[in-house]
């Protein structure tokens, strides 16, 4: 086994056990813990991958920002932690769907689909020896980004995306002053919820 | 390193990974021990600002003080409060010190002296420092204690805004050098980064002092309003990593500072001896250090709101600008990838220094105005409430 | 390097967990992490097509770099929502939003 082989069998551990822990986690908190391990282990992929700019706006992005906005999230919203059920009651068809979509996408992708006697399409999943990255695939990457005749428009329109984003949220949970208060505002939660009631002092 | 393994008889693989942990090792173990002493000379140094002597019992001058402290601080009880999530609760202050020492994976110590030159070193520490919020965050939450959760809260809220003006800072630097490589900015740094853009450098001060929780930004653990804020409920080791961590981070901002805005390594002779640029770095940090101190002792602590407001709505718009003039101004130097020596330097040095001190001019002229708009604010608020109060004794 | 097909089983091996979890969970954060590890997976496709199939092209870096973006974009809306629904109906339960059902 080489290295690299170790490498990926780590990271990918990592990603798909704290994946499956993000949706089977009754702890919320605990979940975006988790969801926060499994994209170290994706941002571990890129790296695999030789992309260490996107290893890098993975974890900034989402472990600094995203998984953050959830847990605030997650804290405002104080009765999550707390629910009877955790599963719908349809989880047994949600797992077997689950389970159906994911024997599916590996019978395309894997040489699996060579094995059964279908044509052989897939047979370029199968390379283990890719050309080589340029080097300075930053400075094309971030030229590209300002270049006319490549993506300066998509970025454009992204960033224009991400305003109207920032604002329309920032509008959406704009505390309603005029009226008189329908609820209370989110209190803060207590850790450990069970004990909120005596403990928290 | 690697020479000496090799002729021992290792294999090249086996070669590279041991120098490689030995560099590891030798990287953690300097910052770590660094702590000890720099808890000393700050203790002092602050005793000094106090009109006091500080520690000045063991050893000459006190300089041992740290062990006795470190060891008494190893042996107090251990206490994991009824309700905490223990594993959340142990976890959090070994990501705070680890969050810290990540950083200095990049630190150039000297030419050639890198842990790993990293081709997007800048976007790195930039990720590597959004870990230590979720450390804050994870002691907040799992300590069960209202007053950690609010520390923890204003904590994070604090780290996320202040990372933006941080984040545009260091573009500059970036952008004037072409390079994300720590390495690659200091080697370009002919004529030290402080001088041409000392604007973008004063926001990265006061944006790095805000991510460090230091005073007078230090409201994650406002003693008069939190208790400690965040590390409320840490005893023992564990409230000595968070502060190791903390005061790790300090150093480390001082030395990035040094990194980027003072040259880093470089100075005479330095090429050639490296062991000189690490004197030199070390001298430049101290003395970020030193200025950090400064602030610490001599402000008094700002309110939350301040803080947020200060951030969002003046340090953030303010280097934005400060990002739109230089990128502009760098736009008109007809080859910037031909600048590679002091002599090439000196002219778009002089025009951005020139530059930044009409920027800086204006920005006085409007806080000057804002300042006094501010006063008839307040005085005509102070009238309103007791007429006594006249124009001119508003206080 | 590990065969590209490894990387694609990884990746949809992630996505049927992030639809299995927005399937059985019923609360809308969950659901809302959900959706990010399917992102995820997605990421993890572009870029490997992307390190095995045209290195030389930058066009797939670009490509997962407007994934960010919408993912950001994404989750911000998403929790104000969520803030949005609790302050109105005190509850994060996909299922008691049902107010447009009849």
């Amino acid at each position: 086994m080489t290295w690299e082989a170790l490498v990926f069998l780590i990271f990918s551990v990592i990603t798909l056990g704290s994946g499956a822990l993000v949706v089977t986690t009754r702890n919320l908190f605990h979940a975006a813990l988790y969801l926060m391990l499994s994209l170290f282990g994706v941002a571990g992929l890129f790296v695999l991958l030789t992309a260490p700019f996107l290893a890098g706006v993975e974890i900034v992005v989402y472990i600094g920002a995203i998984a953050i906005l959830i847990i605030f999230a997650i804290m405002l919203t104080p009765q999550v932690m707390q629910i009877p059920h955790l599963r719908s009651n349809q989880w047994i068809a949600a797992l077997v769907a689950a389970a159906l979509f994911f024997l599916m996408l590996v019978s395309v992708l894997t040489p699996l689909a060579e094995e059964l006697g279908v044509d052989n399409w897939s047979a370029g999943f199968t390379q283990d020896d890719p050309a080589d990255v340029p080097a300075d695939t930053l400075t094309t990457l971030g030229e590209s980004l300002v270049d006319p005749d490549l993506y300066v428009l998509p970025f454009e329109v992204a960033s224009v995306l991400l305003m109207a984003a920032l604002v329309g949220a920032a509008m959406m949970v704009r505390p309603e002053e005029p009226e008189p208060r329908r609820s209370e505002p989110a209190p803060v939660v207590e850790p450990g919820a069970e004990q909120a009631t005596t403990g928290g002092d | 390193m690697t020479d000496v393994l090799l002729d021992i008889g290792f294999s090249h693989d086996l070669a590279v990974l041991i120098a490689k942990l030995v560099g590891v090792v030798v990287v953690a173990s300097f910052g770590l021990v660094w702590t000890l002493f720099g808890i000393w000379l700050e203790r002092k140094i602050a005793g000094r600002f106090q009109d006091r002597l500080g520690p000045n019992r063991v050893g000459p001058f006190g300089v041992l003080q740290s062990l006795p402290d470190a060891v008494k601080i190893v042996l107090k009880e251990d206490i994991i409060p009824t309700g905490a999530d223990k594993w959340v609760f142990n976890i959090a202050p070994v990501l705070s010190v680890f969050s810290v020492l990540l950083a200095w994976v990049v630190v150039p110590f000297a030419f050639g002296w890198t842990g790993s030159d990293l081709s997007i070193g800048v976007l790195y520490l930039v990720a590597v420092g959004s870990l230590g919020e979720i450390a804050v965050l994870m002691a907040g939450w799992s300590s069960n204690n209202k007053f950690a959760l609010l520390g923890a809260f204003r904590g994070v809220a604090q780290l996320i805004s202040y990372e933006i003006p941080m984040v545009l800072a260091l573009l500059v630097p970036v952008l004037l050098s072409g390079s994300m490589s720590l390495q690659g900015i200091v080697q370009q740094q002919h004529i030290m980064y402080f001088i041409a853009v000392p604007m973008t450098f004063v926001i990265f001060f006061i944006s790095s002092l805000a991510e460090m929780g230091r005073a007078p930004f230090d409201l994650l653990e406002a003693e008069s309003e939190l208790v400690a804020g965040y590390m409320t409920e840490y005893s023992g080791m564990k409230f000595g990593m968070f502060y190791v961590g903390e005061f790790l981070h300090a150093f480390t901002f001082s030395v990035l500072a040094a990194i980027f805005f003072l040259g880093g390594w470089k100075g005479p002779f330095a090429e050639d001896v490296p062991f000189l640029g690490l004197i030199y770095l070390m001298i430049k940090a101290m003395f970020a250090y030193f200025a950090m101190m400064w602030i610490r002792m001599t402000f008094p602590r700002v309110r939350i709101d301040q803080m947020l407001a200060f951030n969002w709505k003046f340090l953030v718009p303010l280097s934005l600008g400060n990002l739109l003039v230089v990128a502009f101004l760098w736009k008109l130097v007809p080859d910037t990838n031909a600048i590679n020596s002091f002599g090439d330097a000196v002219v778009p040095t002089l025009v951005l220094l020139v530059a930044n001190g009409l920027m800086a001019a204006g920005l006085l002229v409007y806080l000057r105005g804002e300042g006094l708009r501010e006063r008839e604010r307040v005085q005509a608020r102070l009238v309103a409430v007791d007429p006594a109060v006249t124009a001119g004794s508003g206080d | 390097m590990v065969p590209l097909w490894m990387f694609l089983v990884v990746s949809a091996a992630l996505f049927s967990t992030g639809l299995y979890g927005v399937l059985a969970r019923r609360n809308a954060i969950a659901i809302l992490m959900s959706i990010e590890l399917m992102l995820n997976a997605a990421l993890i496709n572009i870029v490997a097509f992307w390190r095995y199939q045209a290195p030389e092209n930058v066009g797939g870096q670009v490509f997962a770099a407007f994934v960010f973006v919408v993912a950001a974009a994404e989750t911000a809306v998403g929790l104000a929502l969520i803030i949005l629904i609790y302050r109105r109906h005190q509850s994060v339960i996909a299922e008691d939003v049902n107010v447009l059902k009849w």
